[in-house]
């Protein structure tokens, strides 16, 4: 991907960069979905269709549209906009990032002990706010959120260790 | 047709039983929250809440999620209007006349007339669905699977050809969509495809973690990039106020029935309420007096936006408990949950679930006007939920997603999926790829399959099957011209254009 300006001065990524990488991963979804349905079969069996014939058109409708956006992309000047600035960039990384480790957790730590971190997290790095507000709110809103969901809803959700010691 | 309004009110009794009154009630408060919130807009809202109505009637159930619908609608006007922050996609165009009044301080008028037009519309659709969903119903009953897969394939047509996104990326997303519904157990041979030996794919995608993913993770990484400050307008709705601003709405009513209609034709084709809202606002920008003032505050630029789209998300409903194609994917959310209910939705539902049907109608009125009265009265109360800083928010509305993600199907790796698909989101709306064909075609993949190999099982292998008779080939065609709509437009246009006659 190539860095570009845009008007604010901002630089980035170029928007047809993304683009590119955008249409040929599609691309590489539907090659994978015509592997997958070539393995069970994609033309005519005696009961009708065999189950990857639907499958296998629908990946080639992929390409083909793929192929056309691409061409699409390349046939037009690039007027060198961006797909976003950097710094745009960093901040969703900056909630991305937590997720994925956040999501991560989730079957070791549990749902709640996970939310817990995730909520404190992000208040005492994005609101800089103190290190025991931040805990704080987050406990009480996850203590909430448990009373909500297995006392009222009766809905289990994922426990980790503490809850097992705790007695749950 | 007497029949039917007997039906009605039987509904009304089911409706207004005590509990589930209090569902509406909740409902309506949890839609406006969820309206007013970024990233849990009306369709990833009613899917976060969905699971946890498994332990209720289906009746119940569907009462509460139409409720949250409803508020939905309504939260998006709030901050729509307060903080020029669209709380949903087709509160967009409210903000062009909106958010200037409430900067010169007549926010009280804007919201009244966003409401109440909310209202109106919202009832106009009721109304119509309640005389014309039998009668479709009825006419759908002789559908076999050729003309179900018709109506199928105008839908999906509608999407490529009527959307203001480029074709061929519609066709990308939506052929996309139907490759990640494919993945898992086959229905008619059996087989386990696409799932390339990993245990956790045996389930398949999961619309509704397509749609948290989709619509409220990616939602997020979008807002997130416009940095976290919510700047706004405060509000507060004094009686008074109100009563001024009903006082000068009727004088609107011609501009409110052509909002209505649009709504309504919109709403029923898959086109859904954005395009509706916006139609809507062009239009009564070109025929009112003012229309060169709009854009500075002028109130019918609020009317006229709501009313269709509210008609529309409301009549969005109509293909879908009648044909069982939903119009909009909140309405592809609810289908979703009324096959997991194990209810059919389409042209038996009325006739085997009568209670369910006319109870879901019944519900409409009712939480139409215990919305309009709760977000009139309650504000300043959801204006200031905007108020808690976004960095205890954010991550509150994560963990609402990931716990919506979780209850689907008790699978932390749906969890994952969730991120994933919400990565793919922020990727896919900032190359303007749709995502609601995406959805729709996740939720209806498997029941397009399904009659489209039927048919083809019963001609042997003849595509002819879909011209067989008068009622498919009307519907076929329909699909085809709507898929090359731009192409005949653009001929018309330039038909016209020879002819010295400017084309709209």
């Amino acid at each position: 991907m190539s860095d570009t300006t845009n008007e604010s001065g901002g630089t980035g990524p170029s928007h047809r960069g993304v683009e590119v990488g955008v249409a040929l991963f599609m691309a590489l979804l539907a090659l994978i979905g015509i592997y997958g349905s070539f393995k069970v079969g994609v033309g005519w069996g005696d009961s009708g269709p065999r189950a990857g014939f639907f499958p296998f058109y629908v990946c080639l409708a992929i390409l083909v549209s793929c192929a056309v956006n691409l061409t699409k992309v390349f046939l037009t000047a690039d007027d060198g906009e961006i797909f976003a600035e950097w710094s745009q960039l960093r901040q969703v990384g900056a909630v991305v990032l937590p997720t994925a480790v956040y999501v991560a957790l989730v079957p070791y730590l549990g749902i709640y002990v996970s939310s817990a971190l995730l909520i404190a997290a992000f208040m005492r790095w994005f609101g800089r706010y103190h290190w025991v507000t931040s805990i704080a709110l987050a406990v009480g809103v996850v203590v909430l959120t448990f009373l909500m969901f297995e006392m009222w809803f009766l809905v289990p959700l994922p426990k980790g260790p503490l809850e097992s010691y705790l007695g749950y | 047709m007497l029949e039917d309004v007997g039906n009605l009110f039987h509904g009304f009794a089911v409706v207004v039983q005590p509990f589930n009154l209090v569902l509406m009630v909740v409902g309506i408060v949890l839609g406006v929250i969820v309206g007013v919130l970024p990233g849990l807009g009306g369709a990833n809202g009613v899917a976060i809440l969905l699971p946890l109505t498994f332990s209720m009637s289906p009746t119940s159930a569907i009462i509460m999620l139409s409720c949250i619908y409803w508020g939905a609608l309504f939260g998006g006007a709030i901050t729509s209007i307060l903080f020029n922050i669209p709380g949903e996609p087709w509160s967009v165009a409210t903000t062009f006349d909106g958010y200037p009044m409430a900067q010169q301080g007549k926010a009280g008028e804007a919201l009244t007339a966003a409401f109440t037009s909310s209202f109106v519309g919202a009832l106009f659709a009721v109304i119509m669905i309640t005389l014309v969903a039998p009668l479709v119903a009825n006419f759908a009953l002789r559908f076999g699977p050729p003309e179900i897969f018709s109506v199928y394939f105008l839908a999906f047509c509608s999407f490529v050809g009527l959307s203001k996104e480029p074709p061929f990326k519609t066709v990308a997303s939506m052929m996309l969509g139907f490759g990640l519904g494919a993945v898992g157990l086959d229905q008619v041979t059996g087989q386990l495809r696409l799932t390339f030996g990993v245990e956790q794919m045996l389930n398949g995608f999961d619309f509704l973690i397509a749609v948290i993913g989709l619509f409220g993770i990616g939602e997020i990484l979008l807002t997130m990039e416009e940095g976290l400050a919510f700047r706004g307008t405060a509000a507060k709705i004094n009686p008074t106020v109100v009563l001024q601003t009903w006082a000068l709405l009727p004088k609107f009513w011609l501009l409110s029935l052509r909002s209505c209609l649009i709504g309504c034709w919109m709403g029923i084709s898959p086109a859904g309420a954005t395009p509706a809202s916006f139609m809507s606002y062009g239009i009564a920008k070109r025929i009112s007096k003012n229309g060169h003032k709009f854009g500075t505050g002028q109130i019918e630029g609020v009317v006229a936006p709501e009313t269709a789209a509210h008609a529309a998300g409301t009549s969005a409903l109509l293909p879908m408990i009648s044909l069982g194609v939903p119009g909009s994917p909140t309405a592809a959310v609810l289908l979703g949950g009324l096959l997991i209910w194990g209810l059919q939705p389409g042209p038996l539902l009325f006739t085997e679930q009568k209670d369910f049907v006319w109870g879901l109608i019944a519900s409409m009125y009712m939480g139409n006007i215990v919305g309009l009265l709760i977000v009139l009265t309650c504000v300043p109360l959801f204006a200031s939920i905007l108020r808690i800083p976004f960095s205890v928010i954010a991550p509150i509305i994560m963990v609402m997603c990931a716990i919506g993600a979780y209850t689907v199907h008790n699978n932390t790796f749906d969890v994952v999926m969730m991120l994933v698909f919400g990565v793919a989101g922020y990727f896919m709306k900032k190359t303007n790829y749709p995502l609601a064909p995406m959805v729709l075609a996740i939720v209806l993949g498997d029941k397009a399959e399904e009659s489209f190999r039927q048919s083809l099982l019963a001609s042997q292998g003849g595509l002819n099957v879909f011209w067989s008779n008068g009622l498919v080939s009307t519907i076929m065609t329909l699909g085809l011209i709507a898929l090359f709509w731009p192409i005949i437009q653009a001929g018309f246009t330039r038909m016209r254009g020879a002819g010295g006659l400017r084309a709209t």
